[in-house]
């Protein structure tokens, strides 16, 4: 038996206390949870006492409480947004019936998968990050990640409350293979490809906090449209919190390059060299690690032409971005998308059934969303008077999966031959060099207030909080 | 109260340099008051109530920007929507310049503080000093620590259940017929569906019907005049003031849409309310505690039910040597909602004190004028911890109200800053003015 107390330990809004099953199902997984975090969660955290939020409710006042808690005595809790009585499917095959409160039995295979896939990059990305504590630029980017950390935790909580509720027996092993699966292991690793790259330096972790947490919002905001209305409830809330984890990338890179335009302006000059040597990080090379982690990313999406992705969409498991705000039939059957084919070595459109091609129209969207904010990155550039614009590469630049995978294509979205490819990626992508480089900076700062010097101070600070506010304290 | 009343806003704006479009302060709102397209998340003016739910939930801290502006000339959603970056406040003499303000009864200064106060922060570093240390960095955040839990929210846009329907049990006009003032007295019954409430809160009213483009109207805020357990006691029912809104502050007609559709209710009518909304403007609970009540107007609402309350809790004796004082401006006798039942109540029960400011032949006397007068026995409970202040009216009040208790403090040889920084800390002084 565990000795948590359920109704005071794990703040929850699905009638925990009263839920034996439940429970139970809990009491053994938990115990394995806290020896997760404890082997693989953020290193070198153990006695350090961090100003997180925790949300204890739903509603706006409960869920931002800010403190200082040790990150192993996090309260997880299990929330679901508030419910509609009377819910309605509003797409797909099943649209106009009641939402589902439980798993009908056609669709438990798919819904179960579906859930395992979203809950495993949740402990993946906690075991990504967590060396990046070690280099921190300052308590204030500490506190972030490791807010980010928690939060991660909290929402493989969030996917293992719906398994050990909904999927019986199945449902619990899956949880349990939750906790044993290891980013970047070669015997046992994560199921999706972006999420056993290392995350090396601060940069790579706020690139990939933009963007492919971006993308587990995107993902989130389809599943929140779920027939099943246990999963879209607890997506929506997600959400929320998936916002800050977003945050903490565009900001972060945006004052990455904030520090980096100063210095090009106090030393004037745009010579990557001479901004290296001055210990800040060239646009170039922020550029090429943009292009890494997008390119990456995109493929989360899967093929671009996908029978499961249309089979999802029509069964009610998981909608579009924004299927409420949409005005069509939300059935989409008989109509027809645009998508990008490798034919004969070159990019052609090609038209093919919209409902097969739910995975490119899930990726434009997260493509429009990205370029909005590197707009705002650019903003940043602009107003310090450098003519130099970051761009999003061409979404059939260095993919994996799907038809345009292994197709080589510049960023600017022409096909290159091979030895074009080999001649200029260089230039694209981030080089071992580069990381070396941006590894080479990375050295920890944490005294309150103090900022390292390849990244600006933010302009405010957490929950209305000074910015040299002590955000972390170590014991 | 009604909103749709106010003069000069505080604009509730969204940085659009901070902000990363992560969509959860539209998610938060209850009212439905932000909105975006593909470039920026702005806040309706015509709707945001002020309740704060977005604000902690957004990740940025952009969503914490305020900006004062004449109503009239608010920022529209349209032009919000093109910014690159926040306009810098207008400086004083600009917001006269838009006839921001009624200058005939009182100073412009006077007339621009946080609407809604009770709920917003302290620290708005971006505003230029007012000619006082501003008046909202002394609104307390916090309730007295022996208010009653809040439940809030409970209907809404964001809520399970998206609006209540309460049925009109009473709808009495309080004011002298005739006059071009009309104010009522209107009592709702939520029947069987739970409402729990505080004297304190306030509810929205959701008017029928569409506005001039073609939409449904936005809920109007009204605070609850009657106490917790209910208008007539053990009844599930709430009573408001309202004011007919029948010109704007130019002087030009315009029938308020919400407050003419409430004061021409029927017993029988229904309408459609959400909230409760308010969690800090709530009285203390504790035996001998003091209340100093200061309100202009129709924001006698929450001190009528502070005062009911406290009239029933006094039966039992534990209340006995705890003090009501109120301050109850109006610009004529006539005007004043409750004129009659208030005088009515015993002297050592409430301890009332009018102010009008436009009695014929006698000179003006605002509520910060009949306080000074009261300034010995005002000034002990400035440091008493067992002492809360609550303030509702009109926005030009507060300044006036700030500065008297101010000057009430230096009379007994008290820092001001000092003392009210620690009423706001201890949740001891509640400023809501619209």
């Amino acid at each position: 038996m565990s000795s948590i107390n359920y109704s005071e330990k794990i703040p929850n809004n699905v009638n925990l206390a009263e839920d034996r099953t439940l429970q139970r199902a809990l009491e053994g997984w938990q115990p394995n949870f806290i020896d997760w975090w404890d082997e693989i969660g953020p290193e070198g955290s153990t006695n350090t006492d961090v100003y997180l939020r925790t949300a204890v409710s739903v509603d706006p006042q409960g869920w931002a409480q800010f403190g200082h808690v040790k990150m192993r005595d996090y309260r997880w809790g299990i929330f679901l947004n508030p419910g509609e009585s009377e819910r309605k499917i509003h797409f797909g095959d099943h649209k106009g019936e009641a939402a589902w409160n439980d798993v009908p039995g056609e669709y438990r295979a798919n819904l179960r998968r579906i859930i395992v896939t979203q809950g495993d990059t949740e402990p993946a990305s906690v075991e990504q990050q967590r060396h990046l504590g070690l280099t921190a630029p300052s308590m204030y980017d500490l506190r972030n990640l490791y807010q980010i950390n928690v939060e991660e935790g909290r929402h493989l909580w969030a996917m293992v409350y719906l398994l050990h509720k909904h999927f019986g027996r199945d449902g619990r092993e899956e949880a349990e293979a939750l906790l044993e699966r290891r980013s970047g292991d070669d015997n046992n690793p994560r199921i999706l490809g972006a999420f056993n790259e290392a995350t090396p330096d601060w940069l790579a972790f706020f690139m990939f906090t933009y963007f492919t947490d971006r993308d587990g919002k995107f993902q989130l905001c389809a599943l929140a449209e779920s027939a099943f209305d246990p999963l879209a409830r607890t997506t929506k809330f997600m959400l929320t919190e998936e916002a800050h984890h977003m945050f903490v990338g565009e900001s972060g890179v945006s004052r990455v390059i904030q520090r980096t335009c100063q210095v090009m302006n106090e030393l004037k000059t745009d010579d990557p060299q001479k901004l290296r040597a001055a210990g800040v990080i060239d646009l170039p090379t922020i550029q090429r690690y943009l292009n890494f982690h997008f390119s990456v990313t995109i493929d989360l999406f899967g093929a671009d032409e996908s029978s499961n992705a249309a089979t999802f969409y029509s069964s009610g498991l998981k909608g579009r971005y924004e299927e409420g705000k949409r005005v069509d039939d939300h059935q989409l059957r008989g109509q027809t998308y645009t998508v990008l084919e490798n034919k004969n070595g070159q990019l052609v459109e090609k038209q093919v059934p919209m409902l097969n091609a739910l995975n490119e129209v899930l990726r434009d969207d997260y493509i429009k969303d990205s370029i909005a904010g590197v707009e705002r990155w650019n903003k940043v550039i602009e107003k310090n008077a450098i003519p130099f614009k970051l761009k999003t590469p061409h979404k059939a630049f260095h993919r994996n999966i799907g038809s345009l995978a292994g197709l080589k294509v510049s960023p600017d979205g022409k096909v290159v031959t091979d030895s074009e490819w080999n001649f200029m990626k260089d230039q694209w992508l981030a080089t071992d060099e580069d990381r070396a480089f941006v590894a080479g900076l990375m050295g920890r700062v944490v005294d309150a207030g103090k900022f390292a010097n390849w990244i600006a101070p933010p302009p405010m600070g957490i929950n209305r909080q000074a910015v040299d506010f002590d955000y972390v304290r170590f014991n | 109260m009604d909103h749709s009343e106010v003069i000069v806003i505080k604009q509730h704006l969204i940085d659009p340099e901070i902000c990363i479009r992560c969509n959860t302060c539209e998610a938060t709102c209850p009212v439905g008051a932000v909105t975006h397209d593909d470039r920026n998340y702005v806040v309706d003016a015509d709707k945001c109530n002020h309740c704060m739910a977005c604000v902690p939930p957004c990740p940025t801290g952009s969503i914490d920007n305020w900006r004062e502006m004449p109503k009239v000339k608010a920022y529209s959603v349209a032009e919000q929507l093109t910014w690159d970056v926040l306009p810098a406040q207008l400086p004083r003499e600009a917001l006269a310049s838009n006839g921001a303000t009624d200058t005939s009864a009182t100073s412009l200064t006077e007339a621009v503080t946080d609407p809604q106060a009770s709920s917003l922060t302290a620290t708005q570093p971006d505003l230029p000093a007012l000619p006082v240390a501003s008046t909202s960095s002394f609104n307390a955040t916090i309730p007295p620590w022996s208010t009653a839990h809040a439940y809030t929210n409970l209907y809404g846009p964001k809520a399970t259940e998206k609006t209540v329907t309460a049925t009109v049990t009473g709808n009495v006009r309080v004011t002298e017929v005739g006059k071009d003032y009309d104010t009522h007295h209107i009592v709702l019954d939520f029947g069987s569906m739970p409402f729990p409430v505080l004297e304190g809160q306030s509810i929205g009213i959701i008017p029928p019907g569409f506005d001039a483009k073609g939409k449904p109207h936005h809920a109007r805020q009204y605070s609850i005049a009657s106490p917790r357990n209910g208008e007539r006691p053990g009844y599930n029912n709430v009573s408001l003031t309202i004011k007919r809104v029948l010109e704007d502050h130019d002087g030009k007609p315009v029938r308020g849409v919400a407050s003419n559709f409430m004061c021409d209710l029927n017993i029988g009518d229904t309408v459609q309310v959400i909230g409760p909304f308010g969690s800090t403007f709530l009285m203390p609970n504790h035996p001998k505690s003091h209340i100093v009540m200061i309100c202009t107007g129709t924001g006698s609402a929450p001190m009528r039910a502070m005062t009911e309350w406290r009239r029933r809790l006094h039966k039992s004796g534990k209340f006995e040597s705890g003090k009501l004082m109120l301050f109850f401006g109006a610009r004529s006798k006539e005007e004043l909602p409750y004129f009659g039942p208030l005088t009515s109540l015993p002297q050592d029960f409430i301890d009332i004190n009018f102010a009008f400011s436009r009695t014929k032949d006698q000179p003006k006397r605002y509520v910060q004028d009949r306080m000074r007068e009261r300034a010995s026995d005002i000034a002990p409970l400035l440091s008493d911890p067992n002492a809360f202040f609550y303030v509702c009216g009109l926005k030009v009040m507060e300044v006036g109200v700030i500065e008297a208790l101010a000057d009430i403090a230096k009379g007994a040889s008290l820092d001001w800053n000092q003392v009210g920084g620690e009423m706001k800390r201890l949740g001891r002084l509640h400023l809501e003015t619209y």
